[in-house]
């Protein structure tokens, strides 16, 4: 079993591939459970605190927007963790402001720079298409060590 | 300024999304057949499935249980908030939950996953091989025209 980081973070469909054919998905709800169960100071709304944009200086300059840093103080360690990763090119879904958009870049940047078995796709847009997705991933997937055939 | 302590609820427990979308296994199947087995696992019953929490190994044993339903058209995902969470639930926020938009886009695309499942799950691994050689065309650009057209609809 190999733990392969998503991009999306949030994706429904990779998350439920990787985990259907035998690997661990690494994706946000993976870091922010692990942040909502853990003790320390009420910070609401979602539990971020002032020390998270902190821990984002290990992967953006002190320069960088702390929305991008405090994002990458959960991605990061993921990132980190990772030994292969999804990546789907222009995910529509992951649209969002420029602290959203920006930190999507880095992550993107941060995958494809690391040593590790990557895969890139775009989301299916027919059925032939989602064979094709599906098959890709699949072939990916049982390539890795302990995959399932 | 004051901070309160921070007590976390349901530590050590996961959160599991299950979306179904299937012409033969509604949402309600698929709560009733986790209820059938939850042993005490928290279930509740959404519009698109249900989710699920309770500890990592119950968890994966009413997903096992779940994902014989109907293999192709279900699908699961963490989540990271317990359900009826204050910051997250839409009965204190209003509206539609954040996450749901990106659940709902994929979830238009869910007939082509499944379709793509159930076909790959026929294929030897020389088909498979072959399938996943196939490359997945770009999508077309927006011509410039309408663009313009766009721009001058603007002004």
């Amino acid at each position: 079993m190999v733990k392969v980081f998503i991009y999306p973070a949030t994706s429904l469909i990779l998350s439920d591939l990787v985990a259907r054919f035998g690997h661990e998905p690494l994706g946000s709800a993976v870091k922010i459970r692990e942040h909502i169960q853990s003790p320390g100071f009420d910070s609401p709304p979602i539990q971020m605190t002032s020390e998270d944009p902190q821990k984002g200086l290990k992967w953006a300059a002190v320069e960088v927007p702390s929305g991008i840093r405090g994002r990458m103080s959960l991605y990061g360690p993921l990132v980190e963790q990772a030994e292969a990763a999804i990546i789907i090119d222009e995910p529509d879904l992951s649209f969002g402001c420029m602290g959203c958009a920006r930190t999507n870049e880095l992550l993107a940047f941060m995958l494809r720079e690391k040593d590790m078995p990557k895969l890139e796709l775009r989301y299916p847009a027919s059925k032939e298409e989602g064979v094709t997705f599906v098959a890709k991933i699949k072939q990916f997937l049982s390539e890795l060590p302990g995959g399932t055939k | 300024m004051s901070q309160k302590p921070y007590v976390p609820e349901y530590v050590g427990t996961v959160t599991k999304y299950v979306f179904v979308d299937s012409p033969n296994t509604t949402p309600q199947d698929v709560a009733a057949a986790a209820y059938e087995i939850a042993k005490g696992v928290m279930i509740k019953e959404t519009c698109f499935g249900c989710q699920i929490t309770g500890l990592p190994e119950d968890v994966d044993r009413i997903i096992a249980h779940l994902r014989v339903l109907d293999p192709y058209r279900i699908f699961i995902k963490d989540r990271g908030f317990p359900p009826g969470d204050a910051r997250r639930c839409r009965a204190d926020l209003g509206g539609a939950r954040p996450g749901y938009l990106g659940h709902e886009f994929e979830m238009q695309l869910a007939r082509y996953f499944s379709y793509g499942l159930e076909q790959t799950d026929k294929m030897s691994a020389a088909e498979l091989k072959k399938a996943a050689g196939e490359i997945l065309p770009e999508p077309e650009a927006i011509d410039a025209e309408i663009i313009e057209q766009i721009i001058a609809e603007d002004k």
